[in-house]
């Protein structure tokens, strides 16, 4: 189970990376989501696929899952739905103000203060 | 009081909240975080003495004892840098009154800086790995709408490639803290670093060595991984640039510095030499952009991936003298990059550019201004007695002292490098013919200078005062060079 | 052209309220059951959204006559404040209390500070969804 869930997470990986490398500016935002995607199932993965029960409240819990990579994911989750949210808020305004979404393009803006 | 750590990362949470409530009074705006600034400068002083009288404070969040909750650990080095960082966005805040423009103001941007307030005192202080990737990502958050507040084309277009690859090496963070929490099977990182004595030099430790350089590295600016700090630093105001300048990078420092000398030291030929080959090109890619620029920013921007190098390379050498040395230059090194951007914001103000070429004879009408940046920059240099001066004594001596004699002879000469690039700035914008036609009428630029010079003149004692620094200094690198002493303050054995 | 969505607007009417009352039912049932407040606040600003999806801006900024940017600052003050209150007490940062009481209605019930701070969750994602839905969609 946990080779699979690798394999998986390598898959999303690959996928995050062709669309981050492209031009468009969407895509390279699915791209970000898919990677936080993969990093979130690496983690829990990583925390161990046992079997056992939910994490439950009680001390004679003969089985259970280890609470703490769900705890983590949830966080990372949170913070990738912030982050992903603000880019494209940014993302969309930047297609406003410069008039393209293709990365080639977006260079060369001279700064002023 | 139990809770005496977490007030420089409340105080400006709280007042945060509460600039949110007064987007459209500016004024009060201004006065709530001037005043909560000052506060977190109170609070971190007060937990300074506290450190040095008692030793590690720790606050164990939610009454989780120490493996298992969130910890939060003020150790002498974290409250040193919390101190540090309250100081310099006090000063910086003072300086915005001026020059961030009303737009921005009242557009969330004292709020925003309070968050990044927070996310910066946090990092120093937590004692959780998982929570300093929490942290990390409040921080960020801030910086990447400080980047963009305002929302010119230049700033647009910069924010998304600096969102792009802080999102990549967020990515890279979370992998690798789960990959450690499969190792060790803690988030505490006392606990971690207790746990990884017992594994030893493992292969996948050194590999975890790797990746946690890779996200720090990404954060902090270093050799093949600094590509995108130039163009994004550029683009967002003075103010905001001193904010990054001095701090953004450092928490990635601070983290490779803590990482490296809490987890990572069981395998030292092979993660500490990487290292300090990294140290090297950094402090060389850094001088060749110091050299080549004709512009204000890119100058010191560049400037700060050399002080990164030279950072890295006191860390590499690991032995006490240079752990000394490397916290000495970077409570140096924070301060006087914030001080040289904010002058160097003045002078963009003042001129209308940012190309050297197009400036000249300030001198005449900004007297103040040019010497001050000049003792700026010779501290920036580290010519005695100023500031920069002791830290790259002690590391250079330590270089020497285990054998790394092309590392210390690149640091001087990137000493070099730096004192040249800053004080070609000075000739060129400050002395020569004036070229700008318009700069007959002078400007008022006491407002904007002052903060800079308070910034100048604390550098200043500071490298005067060294005598006076040089315990706290040293009780700091006593908890970084034994760990032992880290981990019994945090798990209480 | 104009579309008919009489059926649509008709549904998004009665739906909104499932919707609503759902995910306060989540939001309860947070902490010992699966939910909480980022659920609540999620699925609350998904009915919100249903609604700008049937109407427009316009009538929904007449329907939620309030700022989303200031309900962050709402949320995020109880968040804080709960937190803090542990500085009140002397006991360490984001100590929750809790405790068991016999209420009328509900029989015997767990009332928990992370209630309260869960609430706080509530407000601020629900603040930050829809002030991003609202920026997004405003210039169209």
């Amino acid at each position: 189970m946990e080779i699979l869930m690798c394999i998986i997470a390598g898959l999303l990986f690959a996928a995050a990376v062709y669309l981050m490398l492209s031009k468009s500016l969407l895509r390279i935002i699915i791209g970000t989501g898919l990677l936080s995607h993969g990093t979130h199932l690496m983690l829990l993965t990583m925390g161990g696929l046992k079997t056992g029960a939910v994490p439950v409240l009680g001390e004679h819990a003969s089985t259970y899952t280890d609470p703490i990579p769900q705890a983590l994911i949830l966080t990372a989750i949170v913070i990738s739905f912030g982050v992903t949210a603000v880019f494209l808020v940014i993302a969309y305004r930047a297609y406003q103000e410069i008039g393209t979404d293709n990365m080639e393009q977006m260079r060369g803006m001279e700064t002023d203060d | 009081m139990i809770n005496l750590p977490i007030l420089p990362i409340l105080i400006p949470l709280v007042s945060a909240v509460l600039l949110l409530f007064l987007s459209k009074r500016v004024y009060a705006q201004r006065v709530v975080s001037v005043a909560a600034s000052f506060a977190t400068v109170i609070a971190a002083a007060v937990v300074l003495m506290k450190v040095k009288t008692d030793g590690i404070q720790t606050v164990d969040m939610g009454s989780w004892p120490a493996p298992f909750g969130i910890t939060l650990v003020s150790d002498m080095l974290s409250i040193l840098l919390v101190l540090t960082s309250s100081v310099i966005t006090l000063c910086v805040v003072i300086y915005s009154f001026r020059s961030i423009g009303s737009g921005r103001e009242a557009f969330y941007y004292y709020p925003i800086v309070q968050f990044l307030l927070v996310g910066v005192n946090g990092s120093f202080t937590t004692g959780d790995i998982f929570n300093l990737f929490v942290f990390f990502e409040i921080m960020l958050m801030s910086s990447y709408v400080l980047i963009v507040i305002g929302g010119t084309k230049a700033q647009l277009q910069e924010s998304i490639k600096y969102i792009l690859i802080n999102v990549i090496s967020s990515a890279i963070f979370v992998i690798a803290v789960g990959f450690l929490y499969s190792v060790t099977g803690s988030l505490n990182m006392a606990h971690i670093s207790a746990r990884l004595t017992d594994i030893g030099g493992e292969p996948i430790v050194t590999v975890l060595a790797l990746l946690f350089l890779i996200v720090f590295g990404l954060k902090g600016g270093i050799f093949p991984l600094y590509f995108w700090l130039p163009g994004s630093y550029a683009a967002p105001p003075a103010p905001v640039l001193a904010l990054f300048g001095a701090l953004l990078t450092k928490v990635g420092v601070y983290a490779i510095l803590r990482t490296y000398t809490l987890f990572f030291y069981h395998d030292q030929p092979f993660t500490h030499d990487i290292l300090s080959l990294l140290a090297l090109l950094t402090m060389i890619a850094g001088s060749v952009g110091a050299l080549a620029y004709k512009d204000v920013k890119q100058i010191l921007i560049y400037n700060i991936v050399i002080a990164v190098g030279v950072l890295l390379f006191g860390i590499a050498i690991m032995t006490e003298e240079s752990i000394a040395g490397t916290l000495f230059y970077f409570i140096h090194d924070m301060i006087i990059k914030a001080a040289l951007f904010m002058l160097g914001g003045i002078m963009v103000w003042i001129t209308g550019t940012s190309k050297m070429d197009k400036m000249g004879g300030l001198i005449r009408q900004y007297p103040a201004l040019g010497w001050t940046f000049l003792t700026a920059s010779f501290a920036l240099a580290g010519i005695p007695p100023l500031s920069g001066f002791i830290g790259k004594l002690l590391i250079v001596r330590a270089g020497f002292e285990s054998g790394e004699y092309v590392g210390a002879i690149v640091v001087l000469l990137s000493s070099l490098a730096v004192l040249y690039s800053v004080v070609t700035l000075f000739m060129e914008v400050f002395w020569k013919k004036p070229k700008l036609p318009q700069l007959h009428a002078k400007k008022q630029t006491s407002s904007l200078f002052l903060p800079a010079a308070a910034l100048v003149v604390l550098s200043v004692l500071y490298g005067v005062g060294t005598e006076a620094v040089y315990p706290y200094v040293m009780q700091a690198v006593e908890a970084l060079i034994h760990p032992e002493i880290y981990i019994d303050a945090v798990l209480k054995e | 052209m104009k579309t008919n969505d009489v059926i649509f607007q008709t549904v998004a009417k009665v739906v909104f309220f499932m919707i609503i009352f759902f995910a306060v039912h989540l939001f309860f049932a947070g902490h010992y059951y699966p939910g909480g407040g980022f659920v609540g606040g999620l699925l609350t600003s998904g009915a919100i959204v249903l609604l700008l999806l049937a109407f427009d801006i316009k009538t929904v900024r007449h329907g939620f006559p309030l700022d989303f940017k200031w309900l962050i600052g709402l949320g995020l003050l109880f968040s804080v404040g709960t937190a803090a209150g542990s500085l009140l007490f002397n006991v360490p940062f984001f100590t929750h209390a809790y405790n068991y009481f016999q209420l009328p209605l509900f029989g015997k019930t767990s009332l928990h500070t992370a209630m309260l701070f869960d609430l706080g969750v509530y407000l601020v994602v629900i603040g930050v969804t829809m002030t991003i839905i609202q920026t997004i969609g405003e210039s169209e």
